[in-house]
């Protein structure tokens, strides 16, 4: 054993002193152009979401409701900049409501992800510490809820409900927390027999004091990793659902109800199918790509794991 | 794993699925019903000469002035022997509709899991053996930007380009109306581009999966020990490595089969491919409740059934899985 491990070792060159897991990953990470022109490409498109009204008002001169209907179909042009992408069946300006519909379909994949997040954590946890009947409870309701279809179980929901684009996000929220759940709960089981959450037993902790000062900060660092990921699913879920006309409902833009309204209009304008499309790719491509160049830079042995 | 043992972890496997089913119906009974709206109110709307009385007398008769947990029982009892009711919209048994829909999107499912075992495993094998060349670095973007890009955005696209401009490839339906039902060529071009699109998640994951593992194997002491017993590169690589490489891939099995009767939804519905999730989006949109509830029911027993076959076939596959 120790003479393959030596030279392994000796190998390595020791470039930096070697600091906590944060400041190791942030290293990394720094070399890792893809994903940091991922990171860039997902923050220019939160900002430029965030400043649609100002970018509408000033730049474009079109609010995203506004028709023209002289210039309906209008092909993307740069002269007026408002038809950059194009125009609609109803004249109005293809990036505007472009850029609106980023600020829905931002919002919902990012705080649903944030409500799965706490639900995931807070169930993982309580599952994998305390296990027994609670345990078998919370498993038998995640196997449960996977068994039924997601896209068909949103379906009777966004139906019988007719949500805004709030409760959508709430309704999100609640249903796709089990794989976060999973995770918590496998890394819990594996941390609650180490010596030092004894040793924490041992001096009388409480138990919410151990899973959240104990274990908790263990798994934090690959649940960003999740995080990410759940985001990206989120927005193509919520662009699934708008398309079908059950999600987000027009006039407000989303990615997904702009695609449904340019199907019925395509063969006369295809850049109307394109550019959100692209948009949604994109947006989740970057996300996909953060997640898995966290999780190379937090665990390197991980690196091209699937 | 012996036989008899087989059949214990299947008939445990079998009885396991019971509660999941249970709470299945639990769920989407409650949804359901806790809906707002009250349907006779809903049905009897703008009817002149429906008095309270009427309506007292038609709450009575389907049973919904009871209790919700007696309602529930009543509902499950008739479930289970297949009456979900009728179709509000066709006047006949929502099971009957659903289940004359149910071979479509098998045969959906089974051609785009075909699709991604056929394109997916080689291109995830080929990745491992050639690592760190063009071709790995191909496959590696095709495992991100396969789950990344939104499919039914994809099949708009094909339909623009294939059925539209090209006028190669038919857009919607099974069949061409007119042309005979056993016309399998004609069938085939309608099933082309909704299997291929269906299929993208998964050709992503399989060569994501089949690289990882492929490298794996021939990092393993006994690919080594084939290697230097004289036995050529080719056979190596079929007879020892890739059949090892291939056993966790079932486990893989259970989760795309999921991924495949949900997405399925969508790409019915861009495809118009007369499924059960096109039939169901369809009574969605007109509220036809019994017609919702029996598709997500048939729905779900067929994911059930999936991850069913895939334990039993994981337990087949794998001799050193234990019976629980």
């Amino acid at each position: 054993m120790s003479a393959t491990a030596t030279p392994l070792i000796a190998m390595a060159p020791a470039r930096r002193a070697s600091a906590g897991l944060w400041s190791n990953a942030l290293y990394r990470l720094r070399r890792d152009r893809l994903t940091l022109a991922a990171a860039t490409t997902l923050t220019v498109l939160v900002v430029l979401s965030i400043l649609a009204p100002l970018l509408a008002e000033h730049v474009f001169d079109r609010s995203f409701e506004q028709q023209d209907l002289l210039k309906t179909y209008h092909p993307p042009t740069l002269d007026p900049p408002a038809y950059l992408l194009g125009g609609d069946e109803l004249g109005r300006s293809q990036v505007v409501r472009l850029l609106y519909g980023g600020q829905v379909s931002l919002f919902v994949g990012f705080v649903a992800a944030f409500m799965n997040l706490t639900i995931g954590i807070g169930l993982g946890l309580i599952s994998g510490y305390f296990r027994g009947p609670v345990d078998d409870v919370i498993t038998w309701f995640i196997t449960t809820l996977n068994s039924i279809p997601i896209i068909f179980l949103l379906i009777i929901i966004t139906t019988l409900f007719a949500p805004g684009a709030l409760t959508l996000t709430i309704i999100i929220g609640l249903l796709f927390w089990t794989g976060i759940t999973n995770f918590v709960r496998g890394q819990t089981f594996a941390l609650r027999e180490r010596e030092f959450i004894l040793a924490a037993r041992t001096i009388g902790a409480a138990s919410w004091r151990i899973m959240f000062r104990h274990v908790l900060p263990n798994i934090l660092p690959l649940i960003f990793v999740l995080l990410a990921i759940d985001i990206g699913t989120i927005i193509l879920a919520e662009s699934a659902l708008s398309y079908l006309g059950l999600g987000i409902v027009p006039p407000t833009p989303s990615w997904g109800n702009m695609l449904s309204n340019a199907s019925t209009y395509f063969s006369r304008a295809w850049w109307l199918v394109v550019s959100p499309g692209a948009t949604i790719f994109l947006t989740v491509l970057c996300l996909y790509l953060i997640g898995d160049g966290l999780r190379d830079a937090l665990d390197p042995r991980l690196k091209g794991a699937s | 794993m012996e036989v008899s043992e087989l059949r214990t972890y299947i008939l445990r496997r079998v009885v396991y699925a019971i509660p999941t089913l249970l709470g299945i119906s639990v769920i989407v009974f409650l949804i359901t019903h806790l809906s707002p709206g009250d349907p006779v109110r809903l049905y009897t709307f703008g009817a002149l000469n429906v008095t309270e009385e009427d309506i007292q007398a038609l709450r009575a008769h389907y049973g919904l002035d009871q209790p919700l947990p007696i309602q529930y029982i009543d509902w499950l009892l008739k479930a289970v022997r297949g009456d979900f009711g009728s179709s509000l919209q066709y006047n006949r048994p929502a099971l009957g509709l659903l289940l004359e829909r149910t071979p479509n999107t098998l045969i959906l499912a089974f051609a785009a899991l075909a699709l991604q075992l056929v394109i997916g495993v080689p291109l995830g094998v080929l990745a491992a053996l050639k690592r760190g060349t063009w071709i790995d670095g191909v496959v590696r973007v095709i495992g991100v930007v396969g789950h990344a890009i939104p499919a039914f955005w994809i099949g708009l696209l094909l339909i623009l380009a294939v059925s539209v401009s090209l006028r190669f490839l038919p857009s919607q339906g099974v069949l061409t109306v007119g042309k005979d039902v056993w016309d399998i060529g004609d069938r085939a071009r309608h099933l082309i581009m909704p299997a291929f699109v269906l299929a993208l998640a998964g050709i992503a994951n399989y060569s994501r999966y089949l690289r990882t593992e492929t490298l794996d194997v021939i990092n393993q002491d006994y690919i080594r020990t084939a290697h230097s017993k004289g036995l050529r590169a080719r056979t190596v690589m079929y007879v020892h490595a890739l059949r090892n490489a291939l056993i966790p891939m079932v486990t893989a099995l259970g989760g795309l089969l999921a991924a495949l009767v949900s997405g399925a939804l969508v790409i019915e519905q861009v495809f118009t491919w007369p499924g059960v999730g096109q039939f169901t989006y369809a009574a969605a949109r007109s509220k036809d409740y019994p017609v919702i509830m029996a598709g997500v029911m048939v729905a779900s027993v067929l994911l059930v059934l999936s991850y069913l076959i895939r334990d039993i076939a994981y337990a087949m596959v794998d001799p050193r899985i234990k019976v629980p």
